[in-house]
């Protein structure tokens, strides 16, 4: 008899003997189910783990990535600890970073205002509201020198959570390191430029989609040729997951995103796709089911490795590593007690470094109620710090995998997000996909689909449907200073004062010219406008004129 | 007797439209005829919006730290065109904006957590049980 008869003889033998007559007088206390509606067994064996080891699993750094992208993960270079946050002016946001960094945050991450995210000017009457709320303002490139003051941007990475102003944003960046004497070529850092989730999800988009894909893509191709270190966009399963996707949809429609792009850069620039796939990087959540997170984490690396290589016939190791930033999942933090936010916060953060994460943010336990204050992000980061110098989990590679659970885990979710895939492609794709709405109904399903099982307490939370108290709200919250508005709107004016005339005219006009040219690399005349000084109202407003704007269908 | 009707609406320029969405969907599912504004409303659109849909009941979210702003100009306009409905704000709400926003005369502020069958319950009393 074979080890497997063995086992499966012992195991029907253990269901029928123990298992079966103690549920009769001791039934589960509830159902018991993954995010994506797959019941859970109350065992897990060798019997589950099926197909070869070297081929699904292999090892750290080695193809198809299941168990890590590096060899040697955490024990040669921790992940980055790189905590979201901007708010105000500047000078309020840039007091933050030093803050951080003096508290051993390794990498910055900035938040964008509204009106930054959405190319207005402080000054604009939409724009006015919102200001420094969300985020820091950065309408022109004098602002982005004040946010980087007395930091060396030829050391520190900078993700910036940037999409419909991701050229903007990222020209600001290249020009002020030029001004420090840092030549573009050794800036490292990432900027989301994900603009396909945000006409799913994020909804922070301007122009319609088919001219957005090009503005993305414009982007991945400019930089894969002259800036080697930095990553032109970050696809983003996050936002998903946060407006109620299910881990396997978070995955599905972010590889689904992955091979759009991939499939766009291919066609519009005719690169191979070794030449900027190891550009490409990602950004998931991390909710508080452990081992769900976990499982999704490797199956996402897996998959993404054998897309890359079947599919788009990727040659370098490089092109098929998933480099991914987790963050704490926001929405999964209660306003009520938000203290057990702390444990929340470190349970997800666990969940995102045994996944393998190269980078990571942990939510502050008040942002259920308001930005992060000093106190309430110092304590996140030290979240981080504990994972990483004190719990152990670094100590070996992957220490989940192996386990009979994890890895029935991650195979079940590789494979649902097949089926997904292979719905998408036969819908035509990503892009055909966002237009008929299908991932964002699906979404909305889900969104409401969880609502209701929280409603009837089929998924419990602590403080909400669960061990609820009366309280009164005694924790201080961050408030962003009002003047810090007037300050930005004061200093966007001065520069419109005080720039080249004749220089910004000419950029704005060759800018124009290039956005009807659909030949042309849109990038390299946004930098320049910017580089005149143009603001982003006015950079977005040419793009505006030509391309129109995006008015989105509503489907709830 | 006509299914009263609802306009949920996201207010200012945040995208995040989860919660209304899923409260949206909910009104709907208990009898409301409910219309969503979708994403970037102006406080006018909003006010336009009602009026012409004959609304008995405004729902605003707001998760971008503007909703004083928003909502001070939303309940101005609304003075303004003689509409008086009761407004229910959603979203991250601060609890002293919660209180200021009250006394500045809208009917209820819902944050995270909040049950489906709460806010349901609020606009019945508000509006009328739709029928059902």
């Amino acid at each position: 008899m074979s080890d497997s008869e063995r086992i499966k003889e012992k195991y029907d033998e253990w269901v029928r003997e123990f298992l079966t007559p103690i549920l009769r007088k001791l039934p589960d206390w509830r159902k018991f189910e993954t995010s994506f509606g797959l019941t859970i067994k109350h065992l897990y064996t060798p019997l589950d783990v099926t197909g070869d080891y070297l081929e699904k699993l292999g090892f750290p750094g080695e193809y198809p990535f299941t168990r890590g992208i590096y060899p040697t993960m955490y024990r040669s270079r921790l992940w980055t600890f790189r905590e979201y946050s901007g708010f105000g002016s500047p000078e309020d946001t840039n007091k933050r970073y030093k803050f951080l960094i003096s508290q051993g945050q390794t990498g910055l991450s900035v938040a964008f205002d509204l009106p930054t995210q959405l190319g207005l000017d402080p000054d604009h009457e939409l724009a006015y509201p919102e200001v420094g709320k969300v985020g820091v303002s950065i309408p022109e490139v004098v602002s982005m020198s004040i946010l980087f003051d007395g930091i060396d941007v030829g050391k520190i990475t900078t993700s910036f959570t940037i999409n419909a102003t991701a050229a903007e944003i990222l020209s600001m960046y290249t020009v002020v390191a030029e001004s420090r004497g840092v030549d573009k070529s050794v800036l490292d850092g990432t900027i989301q430029n994900d603009i396909l989730k945000e006409f799913i999800a994020r909804n922070l988009y301007i122009y319609p989609p088919l001219h957005s894909m090009r503005y993305a893509v414009d982007i991945i191709a400019y930089v894969a040729r002259n800036m080697p270190k930095w990553h032109p966009i970050s696809i983003s399963g996050y936002h998903f997951r946060e407006a109620g996707a299910t881990s396997v949809q978070e995955v599905a429609f972010t590889l689904a995103d992955a091979i759009e792009y991939t499939n766009w850069v291919i066609n519009r620039w005719k690169m191979n796709v070794d030449e900027f796939a190891p550009g490409l990087s990602f950004f998931f959540a991390a909710t508080t089911n452990l081992f769900e997170e976990v499982a999704k984490f490797r199956a996402a690396r897996r998959l993404y490795a054998r897309i890359m290589r079947e599919r788009f016939n990727a040659r370098k190791p490089e092109s098929m590593r998933m480099k991914f930033h987790v963050q704490t999942s926001g929405a999964a933090l209660t306003a009520q007690q938000p203290e057990v936010n702390i444990i929340r916060t470190t349970i997800q953060a666990l969940a995102a470094v045994l996944g393998g994460a190269q980078s990571l943010h942990v939510n502050a336990f008040d942002e259920a109620l308001a930005l992060p204050t000093e106190k309430s992000v110092k304590l996140a980061l030290r979240v981080q710090q504990v994972i990483a110098y004190e719990s152990g989990v670094i100590d070996s590679i992957d220490p989940l995998g192996g386990s009979y659970y994890i890895e029935w885990l991650t195979d079940r979710i590789e494979e649902e997000v097949m089926k997904i895939l292979d719905y998408i492609d036969k819908l035509g794709g990503m892009t055909r996909a966002v237009e008929v709405g299908y991932p964002q109904r699906a979404i909305a399903e889900s969104a409401y689909r969880y609502q209701k099982m929280v409603e009837e307490g089929l998924i419990p939370i602590v403080g909400v449907n669960i061990f609820r108290e009366e309280e009164e709200l005694k924790i201080e919250l961050h408030k962003v200073d009002p003047a810090s508005r007037e300050r930005s709107i004061k200093r966007v004016r001065e520069v419109r004062e005080n720039r080249d005339r004749e220089a910004w005219e000419r950029a704005l006009n060759e800018l124009r010219r290039a956005a009807e040219n659909e030949e042309v690399n849109i990038y390299q005349y946004i930098y320049n406008a910017v580089k005149a000084k143009a603001t982003i109202g006015e950079v977005s407003g040419v793009l505006r004129e030509v391309w129109g704007e995006f008015k989105p269908p509503t489907i709830f | 007797m006509a299914r009263p009707k609802v306009i949920i609406a996201k207010l200012g320029l945040d995208g995040h439209d989860r919660g209304a969405k899923v409260i949206a969907r909910a009104l709907a599912e208990a009898g409301f005829e409910v219309v969503y504004t979708g994403i970037r409303q102006t406080p006018s659109q909003v006010v336009e919006t009602a009026i012409q849909e004959d609304a008995k009941l405004i729902g605003v979210s707001i998760l971008s730290g503007s909703h004083m702003e928003l909502v001070g100009e939303l309940l101005r306009i609304m003075r303004e065109r003689g509409l008086n409905i009761p407004v229910l704000v959603g979203g991250i709400i601060p609890p002293e904006d919660r209180e200021a926003l009250l006394k500045m005369g809208v009917a209820g502020v819902y944050g995270p957590g909040t049950p489906l069958r709460e806010i349901i319950e609020v606009v019945k009393r508000l509006v009328g049980d739709g029928g059902k």
